[in-house]
């Protein structure tokens, strides 16, 4: 096993089947609240958070973390006015902040940062630390959410009703929008800025098309995301292509022979 | 019956929004046992009033107590489950709390749905939807069921039967019924207590009492005497010298 651990190609695997594990059932519930755009939002913003981590000189992962909760939370309050729609208000905070962070970055020209591999991920530089973040930040998503499920998924069918039984709504979407900015975070090194939304729904949308439950359909998402990883890992080995868009097109593959499966219905 | 033995009482509730007074010095009393219904036009507050007295808004001016410890019931006007998300009639009525399947029959059974125990949540009526919340709700055994408009989805003949099932529903649990319709023919004969409400609460009492108060014709017009026609046919028949004699 260490030395497996040596191989660049082992740990791109272990991370990306990592980050797919907790992708799957996070994105059922961004599917289920409609929050796509949503999630999109937080990880264009993502960008900013890294240059803000190398301005302030900590853990790009944090700076990402806490980049994407402010932005969560700004968000909700500006929802609280009706003068601009919600969509709106997602297109310009995606791109201010993903703009943003390209502007801040090129103030640091002493810092050496590669854009590219953070906006399309660069899963086969992946180090044993980056390794140990993924795990670390993914427990820590997936034990979060399995503690809300249940209130998340009474409030996601009905916020009021939830609410006037007593649940604590609030603090419920809370966590939600934690595990949120704890998975664009360590996803952020493995499919990119740009592609983290995707690996989220895609894995979630096929899994609607199978499961009869919202809790099977959150394994069968997991599953999938992971046969995903691993597919577009060994295709981009394969044919030379970028490691996390070849993810992406595993994971759209695969929902394309799930429509042919089991097309989708009408009513 | 005082406040100090109410289920939940409310007392100069007032809302404000937008520098418009919604809601204004409403005064409200519910006891275990007792079923009252809210009745106004659109856009009388009636939402409004719901929400506050559900805590799910703040008021603007006065409070509103529920007696500490008392489970609520609720049952909202509208319930579209999204077709995103697959869940069965079971795997609802076990949210958020798991119960065993014995239990979440025996409450579809009480509602008349035991049939509908494993059908997907997108597939029921508007009628089924409304009695699944309702076995619900009633799983929580609640002190307190909150309904607001429970029969606008439900075909004619099954708004009869929903007002039947959940007077039936305050017998058997004695919990205190809240209810807000904007249907007077709907105003059934089991409500112990009407609030008419249009911004403020114009006139309050028995349903016959109701009926007959000045600010309740003012409001309601032409339609107050259909519910008039309603309870002249369904609360009481009239004797050899065309007296009124109520229903035993």
């Amino acid at each position: 096993m260490p030395e497996l651990l040596d191989d660049f190609f082992f740990r791109a695997l272990l991370a990306a089947v990592g980050i797919a594990l907790v992708a799957g059932p996070l994105g059922c519930f961004i599917v289920w609240r409609r929050m796509a755009y949503f999630g999109d939002t937080l990880a264009h913003s993502a960008l900013l958070g890294v240059a803000l981590g190398v301005l302030l000189g900590i853990e790009p992962v944090f700076g990402v973390a806490a980049t994407v909760i402010v932005l969560a939370l700004l968000l909700v309050a500006l929802q609280q006015q009706r003068q601009i729609a919600t969509d709106t208000l997602l297109g310009i905070l995606a791109h201010s902040g993903l703009a943003l962070g390209l502007v801040a970055l090129s103030f640091l020209p002493q810092v050496r940062v590669d854009l590219l591999s953070y906006l399309f991920g660069d899963v086969l530089a992946v180090g044993k630390a980056e390794l140990l973040q993924v795990y670390l930040g993914g427990m820590v998503a997936l034990v979060a959410l399995m503690a809300v499920w249940r209130p998340l998924l009474t409030a996601t069918l009905h916020e009021e009703l939830a609410r006037a039984e007593g649940i604590a709504v609030l603090r419920v979407r809370l966590v939600f929008m934690l595990t949120i900015a704890i998975v664009i975070a360590v996803a952020m090194k493995i499919v990119g800025i740009l592609l983290i939304t995707s690996l989220l729904i895609l894995p979630a949308a096929t899994a609607r098309l199978f499961a009869r439950s919202p809790e099977a359909m959150a394994l069968i998402a997991a599953g999938l995301a992971a046969l995903a990883a691993v597919l577009g890992l060994l295709g981009s080995l394969n044919f030379d292509t970028p490691a996390g868009p070849s993810i992406i097109v595993a994971a759209a593959i695969l929902f394309s022979a799930g429509l042919v499966l089991k097309p989708l219905r009408g009513d | 019956m005082s406040a100090a033995h109410s289920l939940l009482s409310a007392r100069g509730l007032g809302y404000e929004a937008g520098g418009r007074w919604l809601l204004r010095n409403v005064d409200i009393d519910l006891h275990a046992g007792e079923i009252v219904t809210v009745i106004g036009p659109n856009g009388a507050g009636k939402t409004t009033l719901l929400r506050l007295l559900l805590g799910l808004i703040k008021p603007s001016a006065g409070r509103v107590e529920r007696r500490q410890g008392s489970t609520v019931g609720y049952l909202p006007q509208r319930f579209d489950a999204d077709p995103s998300l697959p869940l069965s009639v079971r795997g609802f009525l076990a949210l958020p709390k798991p119960r065993p399947s014995a239990a979440l029959r025996e409450s579809l059974a009480e509602v008349g749905v035991a049939h509908l125990l494993d059908a997907p949540l997108q597939s029921l009526s508007g009628g089924e939807t409304q009695r699944v919340l309702l076995a619900r709700a009633l799983l929580r055994e609640p002190d307190l069921l909150v309904l607001d408009e429970p029969a606008q989805a439900v075909d004619f003949s099954g708004q009869a039967e929903l007002y039947e099932l959940i007077a039936r529903t305050r017998d058997a649990r004695g919990c205190g019924v809240l209810i807000v319709s904007h249907d007077l023919h709907l105003v059934m004969a089991s409500t112990d207590t009407v609030l008419c409400l249009n911004q403020h609460i114009c006139c309050a009492g028995k349903p016959e009492a109701v009926e007959r108060h000045p600010e309740y014709l003012k409001l309601f017009g032409t339609a107050a005497e259909a519910l008039a026609i309603y309870q002249h046919e369904h609360d009481h028949h009239h004797d050899l010298e065309g007296k009124p004699v109520p229903d035993a």
